[in-house]
Order: C-alpha cells, then structure tokens, then sequence
C-alpha cells in the first residue's frame, strides 16, 4: 500500500498554495486531513505528483458564532464536537459529527475536505444543503462564494474548480429543531443512508422544513419536496409518509456492497421519518 | 522523483533525523527506520488502529499519515508510555485484568486510551467504547479491555488525589 512518488509542499501561506497549483496544474492537489486522499492515493486510485499540504496555512481554522455562523475548511470533524458555543448555535453539527468515522479519523479528517471531496458517501454536503450553507473558494482570481445545494454535479465533480481552495463554510444559526439520522453497517463505516432535518415550528404546524439525504445517489440530494409536505401539517404520520414519498422520487441509490436498491429505499424511509420525528420532537 | 529528504520529528521526547522519501507512511519509518516497533501494522487501510500513536495531542493512525506530514510534530507510541521497568498504569491494568489475548492491538489500544483518559479523566463503559471505537481487537471481545481501562482511570485518578 505505497503510494506513487510525490514532491510534498508545506506552503505557509494562500498565496503559496495558489502559486503552486499555478505552476502544476492538474499534476498538484492540496491535502487537508489526508484521511480521504491517502486511502486514494494508497490505492493509486488518486495520482498527485505535487502535494501540498495546508497544514501550516493560516487563516483556515476558526468557528465564529453569530447570526451567521463561519467554520474554517482546517476546523476538524473533532474541533467541532469539542465547540460548545457551536453545539448551542447549530447542534445538528456536532450530533453528525459524532456519527462520523472513529475518534482518530475525527482529529484528522475537515470540513473543508470533508466538503471539497465529492464522495457521496461523505456526510458533511448533506448537512451543508440541510443549512443551506454557502462555501467560499479563493483562487487565482479571488474569492467566490458557492451555494451547497448548487455545489455537487456528480461522484467527484463539484462547483470548485482545481485551482480554487475552499476557505471556509458559513450559514445562518438554524432555527427550530434538528436531527442527523444515519444508518450504517459498524461505527467508521459510511452511510448505507442518512438525513439531515431541521424544522421551524409555529404552534402546533410546521413552519418550514429542510431535508437533505447522504449516499443516495451521486450527490446529496436536497429534497425540497420532502421538506414541502410538511409545512403547514401537524407532523402526524400521514406528513411524514408524503414527505418520505417525495424524497424517494428525488434519490437514486445503486446497489453496492451496503446492499440492493430496494433495501437503500427501505432504510431511506426508515431513517428519513426517525429524524423528522426527532426534529420535531425538539422544535 | 523518488527523492528522499531530511525529516526531523521528535518521538518519545527525543529529536531524531530521518531520511525517507515524502511518500513514506510514517508507521515505516517508526518501525523499520527507528526500530520502535510498539506500533503494530493491522489493516494497513485506515481501519484497525493498531498503528495508533499520539501526535500533537491527538490520537493519529500513523497508516494514515506521510513522514513529511509529521516533521516538526510530537510523537508519542507506547514505547513513550512506559516501559518494562516502569509500567503506565494503563499497561500494568491490561496486564491485572487480561485486556490482551494474542496482544497485537494492544500498542494501539493503550496509546489511544492514554488520550481518551486526557480528555475523558472517569469515563463510563459507553464513554469508553465510543472513544475507543477506531481500535479493533480480534481476540478479547472487549470486556476485559473496557474493564483494564475503567480501573486505569480508577488508579490514575486516585494518585492525582493523593498527588494534591
Ligand atoms: C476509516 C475511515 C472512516 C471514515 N468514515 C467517514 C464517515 O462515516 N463519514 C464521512 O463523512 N467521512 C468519513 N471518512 C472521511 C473523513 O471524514 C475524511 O477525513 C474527510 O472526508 C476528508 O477530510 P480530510 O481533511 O481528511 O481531506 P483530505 O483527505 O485531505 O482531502 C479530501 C479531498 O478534498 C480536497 N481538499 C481538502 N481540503 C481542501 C480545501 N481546503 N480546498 C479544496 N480542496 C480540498 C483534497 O484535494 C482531496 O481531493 C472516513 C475516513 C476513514 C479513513
Ligand atoms: S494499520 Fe493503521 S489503522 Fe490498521
Ligand atoms: S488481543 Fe489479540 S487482537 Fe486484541
């Protein structure tokens, strides 16, 4: 398990870090955690003859609380758990990232790369979409600012572009009450599926509802839909059926070695109406 | 291209200089350039935590981990913990309560229950097994290691006390 030969960077600065993909290309790629692209590279499955490695980059790490809440790309998977301010603000963050991987990934492993990858199976961009968060990208010519939910196009394929680095992740302090959902084989594992629910409630209706769904198809996928039938309901069971038939129609899961495309659907509608129900149950 | 570099970490509280291509995974070059052996290689892929040491404070699986990521960090294996003459509390507790079988995990086991200790000073069995969730072992089924760890804390918070 070597990976093929690389030149290794250790830019202390942004302005290094884009003078080096400049100059590379395609042939450079920067590395955060490294808890996705070494397994890849190991695997030869990724070829990066120039790393660069953004450890020592300032200016990356970081969560600022507010009515808008900014969390740096370097901000680790463990720094957020370990933010109580954060946990208060927006505790969808640290109750996913509790179901992320294993506590030596979650030294490792970033927002920043956590979001950037592309991998489906990645939990953060379904998250990202449930709090419509935007993600700032800074790159040769400047900074640039992309919605999460225009972010994924397909597996490995996003809205940045290979010489722009992810900065930051920043959305508004979520109201009402949330829920990350996710089953999956063993702790460490992926998601066989997840769902990321915030809900506002008004009275006893929904006010408004966002839904987003990981390792259904190869992107998240936001479901408006599902997030629609509810609003405006109690919540009963027959809300939550129409919204788990909605999100149904917006994934496209394929079978895998976590199991058949029936089963994906089934245990979809299964974690979906837990968390609208967990949500609701704290709105 | 398979340029090998100068990389200076300190392990075990010593500077020591290595050198190795950018590309090597910093368990090789603990283990087969430094002779620290206490890391052991399971699953090679990210899963099993045997390779765990500390770095920096955080407990890293050094599979996961090129050398020149770890220049000019603090490292830590069980070799650091404690030794034959002069037990960690937690070596001397999985050794009272059979938190090892065949022992391949138990490097891995101990270095990342060292951290988990540091944060969590009387963890409950589920604190335990939550934070100790990246480290497999194929033999004990557990028990004895969540046990071997609870009295560890036991022991390491009664000598704090007595410390004050
Ligand atoms: C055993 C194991 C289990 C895991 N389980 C899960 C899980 O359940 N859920 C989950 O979501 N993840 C899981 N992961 C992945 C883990 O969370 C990764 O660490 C994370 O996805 C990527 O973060 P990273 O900082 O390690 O990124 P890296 O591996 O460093 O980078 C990943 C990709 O993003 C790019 N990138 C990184 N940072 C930036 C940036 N600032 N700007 C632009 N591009 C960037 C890199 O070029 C690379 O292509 C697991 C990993 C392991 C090893
Ligand atoms: S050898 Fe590193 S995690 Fe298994
Ligand atoms: S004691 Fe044998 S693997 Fe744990």
């Amino acid at each position: 398990m070597i990976p093929a030969s690389f030149e290794y960077h250790r830019p202390n600065d942004m302005a290094g870090v884009l003078s080096i993909l400049e100059e590379h290309g395609d042939d450079a790629r920067v590395m955060a955690g490294g808890h996705s692209l070494i397994p890849m590279m190991k695997l030869r499955m990724a070829d990066v003859p120039h790393l660069i490695d953004l450890q020592d980059v300032g200016g990356l790490g970081g969560i600022t609380v507010g009515d808008t809440i900014t969390i740096g790309a370097m901000v680790t998977q463990s720094d957020i758990i370990l933010h109580d301010a954060l946990a208060d603000a927006a505790p969808i963050l640290r109750e996913a990232s509790l179901q992320i991987a294993d506590p030596q990934v979650r030294y490792m492993g970033t927002v920043g790369g956590n979001v950037a990858n592309g991998d489906p199976g990645n939990d953060m961009p379904g998250l990202m979409q449930c709090l419509d968060a935007t993600f700032t990208v800074v790159g040769p010519n400047g900074e640039r600012k992309i919605p999460a939910r225009d972010f994924y196009e397909a597996a490995y394929m996003t809205g940045r572009e290979d010489d722009e680095v992810m900065t930051a992740v920043s959305f508004a302090k979520p109201a009402g009450g949330h829920a990350y959902e996710k089953q999956k084989r063993k702790i460490g594992d992926y998601a066989t599926a997840a769902a990321a629910v915030q809900i506002v409630k008004n009275g006893g209706t929904c006010a408004s509802a966002s839904i987003a769904m990981t390792n259904l198809s190869d992107t998240p996928v936001y479901s408006a839909a599902a997030g629609d039938a509810l609003v405006g309901t109690s919540v009963d069971g027959d809300a939550i059926k129409a919204a788990v038939g909605a999100m149904l129609n917006d994934i496209d899961p394929v079978e895998d070695n976590r199991g058949p495309v029936a089963f994906k659907r089934h245990v979809a509608g299964v974690i979906l109406a837990r968390a609208i129900e967990r949500a609701w149950s704290r709105a | 291209m398979t340029q090998k570099n100068q990389y200076k970490l300190n392990v075990n509280g010593q500077t020591v200089e290595v050198t190795a291509e950018p590309r090597e995974l910093l368990i090789y070059t603990l283990r087969e350039q430094l002779n620290i052996t206490g890391p052991h290689i399971g699953c090679e892929t990210s899963h099993c935590g045997a390779c765990t040491v500390t770095i920096d404070g955080k407990s890293v699986k050094s599979c996961t981990m090129f050398v020149a990521q770890a220049e000019g960090k603090e490292i830590t294996t069980i070799e650091g913990l404690g030794g034959p003459d002069a037990l960690h509390p937690l070596q001397e507790a999985f050794k009272e309560h059979h938190g090892l079988q065949c022992g391949y995990c138990t490097p891995g086991m101990i270095t990342r229950a060292s951290k988990l200790l540091e944060e969590i000073p009387n963890p409950t069995e589920e604190e335990i097994r939550f934070g100790m969730a990246g480290n497999i072992c194929r033999c004990t089924g557990y028990q004895n290691i969540v046990k071997s760890i609870k009295a560890a804390a036991a022991e390491i918070n009664a000598a704090k006390e007595a410390a004050q």
